[in-house]
C-alpha cells in the first residue's frame, strides 16, 4: 500500500513542479494588481493587431486542413494507391519536424532568391498562413484514420448497393461515423495553429503591428521588459488553451466510444 | 471482411471520380504545403561548415544530450502518471487527467515564459535556471510531458489484470509482478512514447528561446543555432543543420513505424 501512495504522490508532485505552479504563477502575477493592468495590456493597439493576426492565420489554416484531413484520411483507409506509404510518412512529418526548420524551408522557397520568391509571401501574412497551415496539418489525418479503418466498408457498401452516390454515401454513412473524431483532429488543430511560434517567428519579419502574432507579441513584450504585457497576452493564450483542454475533454469519451 | 476493408466496392467506384478525387487532391495539397517547401530547403543547403564548426557540434551534442535525458525521464515519469490515472483512485483524478494534455494546448513560447516566470532570475522560490543546461531540460520535460502518459494509459487500460492475480496467488511480490508481467506488455507504448518524446525535445524551439539565453557551447541547442544562422544572413549554412535535424527526426518516425508493426503484431 505504501508502494501505492509513492507512485500516486511522486506522479502529482511531477505535475505540481513542472506544470500547475509555473502556470498559476503566471496567472497570479497577472491578476496580483487587479483586473485592470491586465486588460488594458492586452488592448493596446499592438496587442488587438497580433490577436488578430493570429485569429486570421487560425481561421485559414483550421478549413483547410481539415477538408484535406478528411480527404486525405479517406484515401489512405479507403484505397489503394502507389506511393500510400510515403504519403503517410509525410503527412506526419510535420510532427517531428522543428518549427525553426519549416520556417527556414518556407523562406528558402518563397523569399528572395527562391523558387517562388518575390510574390510578397514571406516576411507577410501569406507566408504566415503557409507556416500554419504546414505545422498543423497532421492532426485531423491521424484523428480520422483509425475511425475509419475501425468502421470499415460493411455499411457504406450496403450504400453503394442500394444506389446510393459517392456524395450521398459519404454524408449518410460515413460522415456521422468520423464527425467526432474529426471534430477532436480540429480542436487539435486549432490549438497548435493558435500556438505555432518558431515558424511564424522566421517567416515573418516579426513587424510589430504588422505580421507580429500573438505568441511573437509575447515575446516582444518580455524582450521588452514589459512583464505586465507579456504575462497578460500569454494568459490570454492560455486562457484559449485551457478552452480548447475543455473541449479536448468533453470530445475525448465520444470518439472512444464510436 | 479483411479484403472489403481496404477499398470500396467497385460499383460504386465506377459510378464516381470522388475516390481519384481525393486521392489526387490530398496528393496536391501535401506536395504544395510540406514537399515543396522541403525540396527547396535539401536544393538550398550548402556551406557544410556550418555543420562541421565546433559550435555546431556542440550545439548537436547537446541536443542530443538534452533530449535522451528527457526521454528517460518522461520513459518513468509518464508511466508513473499513466499508472496513476488507471489504476489508483482519488478525488480530482480527471482534473489531473484533463491537466496532462495542457502542455500540447499551451503556446510553447507561454510555456517557456511561466517556467521562468518562477524558476527565472525572479523566482520568488529561489530557483534560477535561466540560461543554464537544467532551465532546457525543464522546459524540454514540460512540453513532452503528454507524449509518455497518452501512449502508455490505452495500453495500461486495456491490459487482463487475471495474469496479475495469478502471479500474486502463486505469490510473487508487486515489485516482481510489475517487472515480468506488466512491463513488458507496456514497454512497446512506452518506446514509442519516448521516440515521440524524443524527437519533439530534439526540434524544440519556441519553449527554449527565452529560457536558454543561447550561449554558444553552453546552453545554444541546434534549432536555436539554426535560428541564430538565419539571423546572421546564413540561410544555406541553416539548411545544411536543418537537413541534418530532418533526418533525425525522419529515422525516429521510421523506428516509430517499425515500432507500431511490431506492437500490433505482438496483439494478434
Amino acid at each position: 500500500m505504501i508502494g501505492r501512495y509513492a507512485v500516486r504522490f511522486a506522479s502529482l508532485g511531477y505535475l505540481a513542479v513542472l506544470l500547475v505552479a509555473p502556470v498559476g504563477y503566471v496567472f497570479w502575477k497577472t491578476f496580483q494588481h487587479g483586473f485592470g493592468p491586465a486588460w488594458d495590456a492586452v488592448t493596446t493597439p499592438d496587442a488587438v493587431h497580433a490577436l488578430k493576426v493570429t485569429l486570421i492565420l487560425t481561421a485559414i489554416a483550421v478549413p483547410a486542413n481539415t477538408i484535406f484531413g478528411v480527404l486525405s484520411a479517406l484515401a489512405i483507409v479507403r484505397h489503394r494507391f502507389p506511393g500510400a506509404g510515403i504519403f503517410n510518412a509525410v503527412v506526419d512529418l510535420p510532427l517531428a519536424l522543428s518549427p525553426v526548420v519549416v520556417g527556414l524551408a518556407l523562406l528558402l522557397l518563397y523569399g528572395r532568391g527562391g523558387w517562388l520568391g518575390g510574390h510578397g509571401i514571406a516576411f507577410a501574412l501569406p507566408g504566415m498562413v503557409l507556416a500554419t497551415i504546414f505545422v498543423s496539418l497532421p492532426f485531423v489525418v491521424r484523428e480520422v484514420v483509425p475511425v475509419l479503418r475501425e468502421i470499415g466498408t460493411e455499411q457504406e457498401q450496403a450504400a453503394a448497393t442500394l444506389g446510393a452516390s459517392w456524395l450521398q454515401t459519404f454524408r449518410r454513412v460515413t460522415w456521422p461515423a468520423i464527425r467526432w473524431a474529426t471534430a477532436y483532429g480540429v480542436v487539435l488543430t486549432t490549438a497548435r495553429a493558435l500556438g505555432e511560434f518558431g515558424a511564424v517567428s522566421v517567416i515573418s519579419g516579426r513587424l510589430t503591428g504588422e505580421t507580429e502574432s500573438m505568441t511573437l507579441y509575447v515575446q516582444d513584450r518580455y524582450r521588452s521588459f514589459d512583464d505586465v504585457g507579456a504575462y497578460a497576452s500569454s494568459v490570454l493564450l492560455a486562457l484559449l488553451a485551457v478552452l480548447t483542454l475543455i473541449v479536448m475533454t468533453r470530445l475525448r469519451p465520444k470518439e472512444e466510444t464510436q | 471482411m479483411a479484403a472489403n476493408a481496404t477499398a470500396l466496392p467497385a460499383a460504386a467506384a465506377r459510378r464516381s471520380l470522388a475516390p481519384g478525387l481525393s486521392i489526387g487532391l490530398s496528393t496536391i495539397y501535401l506536395s504544395l504545403i510540406v514537399l515543396l517547401p522541403l525540396a527547396a530547403l535539401s536544393w538550398k543547403a550548402h556551406g557544410w561548415q556550418a555543420v562541421t564548426n565546433p559550435e555546431a557540434t556542440a550545439a548537436l551534442e547537446l541536443t542530443l544530450g538534452v533530449s535522451l535525458l528527457v526521454a528517460l525521464v518522461n520513459a518513468v515519469a509518464g508511466t508513473a502518471i499513466a499508472w496513476t490515472l488507471v489504476r489508483d483512485r482519488f478525488v480530482g483524478q480527471g482534473l489531473v487527467n484533463a491537466l496532462v494534455d495542457l502542455p500540447f494546448a499551451l503556446p510553447t513560447i507561454v510555456a517557456g515564459l511561466t517556467l521562468l516566470a518562477l524558476y527565472g532570475p525572479r523566482s520568488p522560490v529561489a530557483v534560477d535556471v535561466s540560461l543554464k543546461r537544467t532551465g532546457i531540460v525543464l522546459a524540454l520535460l514540460f512540453v513532452t510531458l503528454p507524449f509518455v502518459v497518452r501512449t502508455v494509459q490505452p495500453v495500461l487500460f486495456e491490459l487482463d489484470r487475471e495474469m496479475e492475480e495469478a502471479a500474486a496467488s502463486l505469490g510473487a511480490g508487486r515489485a516482481r509482478i510489475f517487472l515480468r508481467i506488466i512491463l513488458p506488455s507496456i514497454l512497446p507504448a512506452i518506446l514509442s512514447g519516448v521516440a515521440l518524446a524524443f524527437a519533439r525535445a530534439v526540434g524544440e524551439f519556441g519553449s527554449l528561446v527565452l529560457i536558454s539565453g543561447n550561449i554558444p557551447f553552453k546552453t545554444e541547442v541546434v534549432s536555436l543555432y539554426i535560428f541564430g544562422r538565419i539571423e546572421s544572413g546564413d540561410p544555406g549554412g541553416a539548411a545544411a543543420a536543418s537537413v541534418v535535424i530532418l533526418g533525425i527526426s525522419f529515422g525516429v518516425l521510421l523506428a516509430i513505424g517499425v515500432l507500431r508493426r511490431w506492437v500490433t503484431r505482438h496483439d494478434r
